[in-house]
């Protein structure tokens, strides 16, 4: 892969076909743990870290395994069985090795299982066709796009609070709202094509 | 049989998934771009919501305690596999224009969180009846939300043109950020509705 591939992969990722905003990709932890700025940072960290290992280890299972042995429509359960079994690995490894960063990411590590966007860009990996570096590359910017996702997001919403809006739209649907000016804001990248 | 009464209208009106307990928004803004796709994606998700309801809860005196988690997505995962192949094979229009939110069911917050908090402590009837009642709630939601955005969005409904041809299409309504603006305007009517009942 060129530099100029990699480069326009990773944009593509995190602005044009933002996970959140553009795709409909980790809505659920993006509306529920976006409340604090630094929640919000330390759930994507998670998301980002898991995001990457699991991009290569369901390339390299589908690659090595699921296709060779004629079971590529076994493609769901064995990717989230991944994705669990990743999650918890990532777990154990971290009281371990780097038990701060377990303190700080908490609960959102074993809530990562079940955030879509890691599922689905594991699935998409294979649709797109790339390839092991393309894969992680992918994995990781998409990331980073959940990253800049509920980073801008929580620090709307910690001024929200002090927002006067009407009583019926407290909670989730202002939120909501917020989010669809926001994406709004990113269908702007929607034209940009780089080579 | 009034108890089953009672679980459809708790999963339909008063639990109502989307709407009261704000889980599975993903795929509720994902594919209510049109009324088929949400139907479609509707009763998928209740199908797979029944199946695995009835099964877990069928396993739930043999399921360790310590891994169940993984037993139900397991469970999951195969009933998923299971309607996304048949849909391949007798909804091929559908199937695709879905895509990729078929396999996502799996990782639906609705399916796991009955699994954990009504399936694995109640008999395999009650859990089938709860697995319709939740489906038919999250089915209900994506309806509204879809019926508003293409007829706004595109100006028809199931495909007929109803607004005639002087009505311009609001492609907003289509794009993410209609999905986005058309759930957080329904869950807000819905909040105005219930307030409005608890002060009479």
């Amino acid at each position: 892969m060129s530099f100029s591939q990699i480069f326009s992969l990773m944009l593509t990722a995190i602005l044009i076909e933002n996970f959140i905003f553009v795709k409909f990709l980790g809505c659920c932890p993006f509306l529920g743990v976006s409340k604090k700025m630094d929640t919000a940072f330390g759930m994507s960290l998670a998301v980002i870290f898991v995001m990457t290992m699991a991009s290569i280890v369901t390339w390299i299972v589908n690659t090595y395994v699921l296709i060779p042995f004629g079971l590529a429509y076994m493609q769901t359960v064995a990717f989230i069985l991944i994705i669990a079994t990743l999650v918890q690995f990532v777990e154990m490894v971290m009281i371990k090795a780097v038990p701060a960063l377990y303190q700080a990411l908490g609960i959102y590590l074993p809530l990562i299982t079940t955030n879509c966007a890691v599922l689905g860009v594991a699935i998409l990996n294979i649709n797109k066709g790339l390839n092991l570096l393309g894969s992680a590359i992918y994995g990781f910017s998409g990331g980073v796009g959940f990253m800049l996702a509920i980073m801008l997001f929580a620090s709307v919403r910690e001024r929200l609070e002090f927002c006067d809006y009407p009583k019926c739209f407290e909670g989730f649907p202002i939120a909501l709202v917020t989010a669809g000016l926001l994406s709004l804001a990113f269908m702007g990248f929607q034209g940009l094509k780089i080579w | 049989m009034n108890k089953y009464a009672a679980l459809m209208k708790n999963g339909i009106l008063t639990e109502n998934p989307n709407l009261v307990q704000l889980i599975g928004m993903c795929p509720t803004m994902a594919v209510s771009t049109s009324l088929k796709n949400g139907i479609g994606m509707g009763l998928a998700a209740t199908a797979v919501l029944i199946c695995s309801n009835a099964v877990i809860s069928l396993l739930r005196k043999i399921t360790p305690n310590k891994i169940r988690i993984a037993v139900y997505v397991v469970i999951i995962a195969g009933f998923v596999t299971m309607v996304d192949l048949l849909m391949q094979a007798f909804t091929p229009a559908l199937s695709k224009s879905l895509g990729l939110f078929i396999p996502l069911i799996v990782v639906n917050c609705i399916i796991l969180a009955r699994a954990e908090a009504f399936a694995s402590k109640n008999s395999v009837l009650d859990s089938a009846v709860d697995g319709l009642s939740m489906g038919l709630g999250f089915t209900f939601t994506l309806c509204i939300l879809s019926t508003v955005r293409e007829i706004l969005g595109n100006g028809t409904l199931l495909g007929f043109h109803i607004l005639g041809r002087a009505y311009e299409p609001a492609l907003i309504m289509i794009l993410p950020t209609g999905g986005f603006l058309t759930l957080g305007i329904v869950i807000a009517v819905k909040q105005k509705l219930s307030s409005g009942k608890e002060a009479r």
